[in-house]
């Protein structure tokens, strides 16, 4: 029986000390005609040497193919001692430290990691992260609504470069508050939000503004005129970025002349692998006034009773276990193995580290995009400096190019033909530290010769 | 044992430097430009390591330590599970590869969805949810856009009982219902009058936990579930304590019209020091076209995502991508090695070791909440005696647990009964361990009688005595200040 330790001695012995007949006798508390027969949908079991080789063959089945994918989850290098310490059953295995005393390691990383992400961020406080970046902007624009005390529309205002399936998460797990999200539209040349579109929402009550940098496309916004518009105009700013962006960029706490008031973002580029879709996690900083608005775990250091600094769970009033339907959210576990990832990745990175990262990130893609547009048939969509991401015109439909790089082993890129039609036959590319000039000149060679083919 | 934060090992022009990619220059415009680099730690690859390695012995966890928190199901999180997950062809796979680079992985996925439907007797299953509170968000969500495409747009009111986790009350008002609180009976069961009384047109529907937080199982359930759906309303289950009736009782047989499963509780992936979850939602006809997408799809012998396009009625998406697959592929191999027959086995043992343990602690004198009721997967002891007649509450005795080298139950939870301690041993505890907590509860009883101090100041031997939560709240130290910065 795997998994169960009791010998047929201890199932007598124990049955005897609880007074019952039969394991059976203990279910005797449930109705007769609900009892589960046989699960016969459920196949025989695997031992460990079975299950091993069929997860091998499936994990090998699709290859391991070259990815130029991001759209917001990137391929990075790893350090192999990330993950050797996550792995660690002591941080594996433990739960949330409802017992602060016995989970000192799990709080004190967690207190590490949010002096981190203030750091990173430029911010004064981050709660203990959120599921992912997705719905850590559905929980920012939530908090945004509560901490915005005046403003009783509701109303927030995203420009269409924010992450579209961000948008459409937020837009999901709010729905049920009555907030509205007005989509402002980007300038089709430029591919970048212009702050003067904002005018036409001059005067009216808008709780909060999201600004997306690096946006979607990989450009880089004016965020200081739009977090200085959103301020004048009595609306909280809500911001999106890629943390590893942050090592290049100036931080969130100082866009405009007073800084934004919530940043968020999905932690994923920090030491956690693509995992073909998670775990990842969200994060979430904020400024000091409203930290009791801040949905998720929160860890404090305090002292114990011999005056020894330690760390505890706090601010719990605001959750779920005291508040239940008054809470500022219902969330209750946050992401605290990838965190754990986070937290180590950046200490072994450090500031200089994760520049580089950045920095090389950015050069690969550049190279990418010189070797992609020098194909008859592929243009880049924008001119401008970008990050780690560009958006490419190809002179015929996306899908059956991608479908027929994926056959060479190569994740050409991410469609934007269903979210942005307006851009036509639109590729958004991304290369990162990890793809090296000839993996580039492969992916290079591979499309040329499709659409010459053609 | 004490270890230094992690900023206190910094050293100005420390660095991992076989960490890093070779120096460029990045071009960013110049009012964009970072002007200082990010205070992060400046620290060699080995004292990091040293660092979160001591960190991690600070910690109490199932693979060191019997920890036997109350609904939450800490049981033996198989090595294989991760490492079998971990796999390069899963790890290195973007989420957005196409269908045709996914095959693998998709089988996986799509295997996992019909097994759990199979346990749980629903008709479809997304996993998109990312933990337990986003799969109670999906399930109430999915009410709500029933009862709306039936231009029902009355039905608002969200019954929940008094027993129940803190999530269900806070899910309902996140998806913009009101809360209708329930008691429940001296012996457990739900009150049906009370029942009822809170059931009527604007009833949207009801979220039950079953066994209950009380840890028993609640015998009238098709009665509340006749009375629900007479009145228009749709059940909710919430899988929290699905671990004691896995190959029992399916909710769908029950029932229930949605149901949420921890997969993190009953299919044994890592809890992660607080996550990472997954909330994998099951439900019946009628609420099949309202699942989240995306959701894994066979056609043939072909594997590919179901979206918008395909339930243009879902309640949209919870994740950026598809919720942590990981997770999922850990769930995935859990049940494949329990197979057909370690599922009913699951329940068997988890409910025999909870029942032992009950018995085994009435024996030794102390109270349980419900006598006389069989304990499902848990049970709860209440210590109110020990508390009026001796100054010694749930909380000491939880503290001085940990002295004893096994991690607390849950204390004060749930609400309803005072002083109370909400065990759970799961299946995978041997005898002996459960014989050596009933010795420790005994120890402990013993040194209260005679010492009350001593238990009142645990714990002793731990990183840290009992910290000043007070002072944690109302001074707050949230990140890390160096001191010649923060004079």
């Amino acid at each position: 029986m795997p998994f169960i330790p009791h010998t047929e001695a201890d199932v007598r012995e124990m049955l005897a000390t609880i007074g019952a007949p039969s394991i059976e006798a203990l279910f005797e508390e449930i109705p007769a005609e609900l009892r589960t027969r046989e699960l016969t949908g459920i196949p025989p079991a695997l031992n460990e040497m079975e299950i091993a080789r069929l997860m091998h063959e499936r994990a090998q089945q699709d290859g391991t193919p070259l990815n130029f994918i991001g759209a917001g989850a990137y391929d990075h290098h790893i350090p192999s001692a990330v993950w050797a310490i996550v792995t660690r059953g002591e941080f594996y295995s433990a739960y949330t430290p409802y017992q602060a005393e016995a989970s000192q390691g799990t709080l004190q990383l967690l207190y590490e990691y949010q002096t981190m992400m203030t750091r990173l961020t430029g911010m004064q406080v981050s709660n203990a992260s959120l599921y992912d970046g997705a719905s850590a902007l559905a929980e920012a624009a939530l908090m945004a609504v509560r901490a915005h005390r005046r403003s009783k529309s509701a109303r927030i205002l995203v420009p269409a470069t924010v992450n579209p399936t961000y948008r459409q998460v937020a837009h999901t797990i709010t729905e049920g508050q009555r907030l509205s999200f007005d989509v402002v539209p980007y300038e089709p040349a430029l591919g970048t939000f212009d702050p003067k579109r904002l005018a036409q929402y001059e005067g009216q009550d808008i709780t909060a503004v999201v600004i997306q940098q690096p946006n979607f496309f990989g450009l880089f916004e004016d965020v200081d005129a739009i977090t200085d518009w959103a301020h004048a105009n009595g609306a909280l700013v809500i911001a999106v970025v890629n943390p590893l962006s942050l090592a290049l960029l100036k931080p969130p706490g100082e866009w405009g002349t007073k800084g934004v008031d919530i940043v968020v973002g999905d932690g994923q580029p920090l030491g956690v692998p693509l995992s073909s879709g998670g775990p990842y996690f969200g994060f979430m900083t904020t400024r000091m006034e409203h930290v009791r608005q801040m949905p998720g775990r929160i860890i404090g250091r305090t002292v114990d009773l011999d005056g020894k600094p330690g760390y505890t769970l706090t601010l719990q009033a605001r959750e779920q276990h005291i508040r239940r339907s008054k809470a500022t959210s219902n969330i209750c576990t946050n992401q605290g193995l990838l965190v754990t990832a986070a937290t180590i990745y950046m200490s072994i990175m450090g500031a200089e580290g994760l520049e580089r990262v950045a920095a090389t990130s950015q050069q690969q893609t550049t190279a990418l995009v010189e070797a992609l547009t020098r194909i008859p048939g592929v243009t880049l969509a924008f001119d401008g400096l970008r990050f780690h991401e560009a958006v490419l015109r190809l002179d015929r439909p996306v899908a059956p190019l991608l479908a027929a790089l994926a056959e060479r082993g190569i994740v050409g890129g991410y469609d934007l033909s269903r979210h942005y039609p307006e851009l036509g036959h639109a590729l958004l590319v991304c290369a990162t530290e990890k793809r090296t000039d000839e993996d580039i000149a492969r992916y290079a060679g591979a499309l040329a010769e499709l659409l010459k083919s053609a | 044992m004490h270890e230094p934060l992690i900023f206190t090992h910094s050293r100005a022009g420390r660095r991992a430097a076989g960490q890093y990619p070779r120096e460029v220059e990045a071009k960013v415009p110049e009012h964009l430009r970072r002007k200082r680099p990010a205070a992060l730690p400046e620290v060699s690859e080995l004292q990091a390591v040293r660092h979160f390695t001591r960190l991690s012995q600070l910690n109490f966890s199932i693979d060191t330590h019997f920890y036997p928190l109350g609904s939450c199901t800490m049981k033996y999180n198989p090595r294989a599970c991760n490492e079998l997950a971990m796999l390069p062809g899963f790890l290195a796979r973007h989420p957005l590869a196409p269908e045709n680079l996914s095959q693998g992985f998709l089988a996986c996925l799509y295997e996992l969805q019909e097994m759990l439907k199979e346990v749980t007797g629903m008709k479809g299953v997304s996993l998109t949810p990312m933990a337990g509170a986003q799969g109670e968000f999906a399930g109430v969500a999915m009410i709500r856009a029933y009862h709306r495409a039936r231009g029902d747009h009355e039905r608002t009111e969200i019954i929940v009982p008094d027993a129940a986790h803190g999530t269900n009350p806070a899910t309902a008002t996140m998806c913009g219902c009101t809360v209708i609180e329930i008691p429940s009976l001296p012996n457990g069961d739900i009150d049906l009058d009370a029942l009822k009384q809170a059931l009527g047109p604007k009833t949207a529907g009801i979220m039950l936990t079953n066994p209950s937080t009380l840890g028993v199982f609640e015998r009238n359930i098709r009665e509340v579930a006749r009375l629900v759906h007479e009145a228009g309303g749709l059940l909710y289950y919430d899988g929290a304590n699905l671990n004691a009736i896995l190959g029992k009782v399916r909710p769908g047989d029950m029932g229930f019209d949605v149901i949420h499963m921890n997969l993190h509780k009953t299919f044994s992936t890592p809890h992660g020091g607080g996550g990472p979850g997954s909330g994998a939602v099951g439900v019946g006809e009628r609420l099949l076209p309202f699942l989240p997408v995306p959701i894994a799809a066979k056609e043939g012998e072909r594997y590919r995502w179901l979206d918008e396009r395909d339930l243009p009625q879902t309640i949209g998406r919870l994740s950026a991508f598809m919720g942590n697959a990981g997770v999922l592929l850990r769930a995935y191999v859990y049940m494949r090695m329990l197979g057909r027959e370690g599922m009913h086995r699951v329940a068997d043992f988890a409910a025999l070791n909870a029942n032992y343990l009950l018995a085994r602690l009435r024996a030794e004198g102390f109270d349980a909440a419900y006598p006389e009721r069989r304990a499902s997967h848990e049970f709860i002891i209440t210590l109110k005696r020990q508390a009026k007649e001796l100054g010694v509450n749930a909380m000491d005795f939880a503290k001085r647990l940990l002295d004893y080298g096994f991690h607390a139950p849950t204390t004060y939870f749930p609400l309803l009964v005072p002083e109370c301690l909400l065990i759970e041993p799961t299946e995978t505890e041997a005898k002996e361990d459960l014989d050596a907590f009933v010795a420790a509860m005994v120890a402990i009883q013993r040194e209260a009688e005679q010492d009350a101090a001593k238990v009142k100041g645990a714990p002793y031997t731990l990183p840290v005595r009992r910290l000043d939560d007070v002072r944690a709240a109302k001074q707050l130290d949230l990140a890390y200040v160096e001191p010649e910065q923060g004079a």
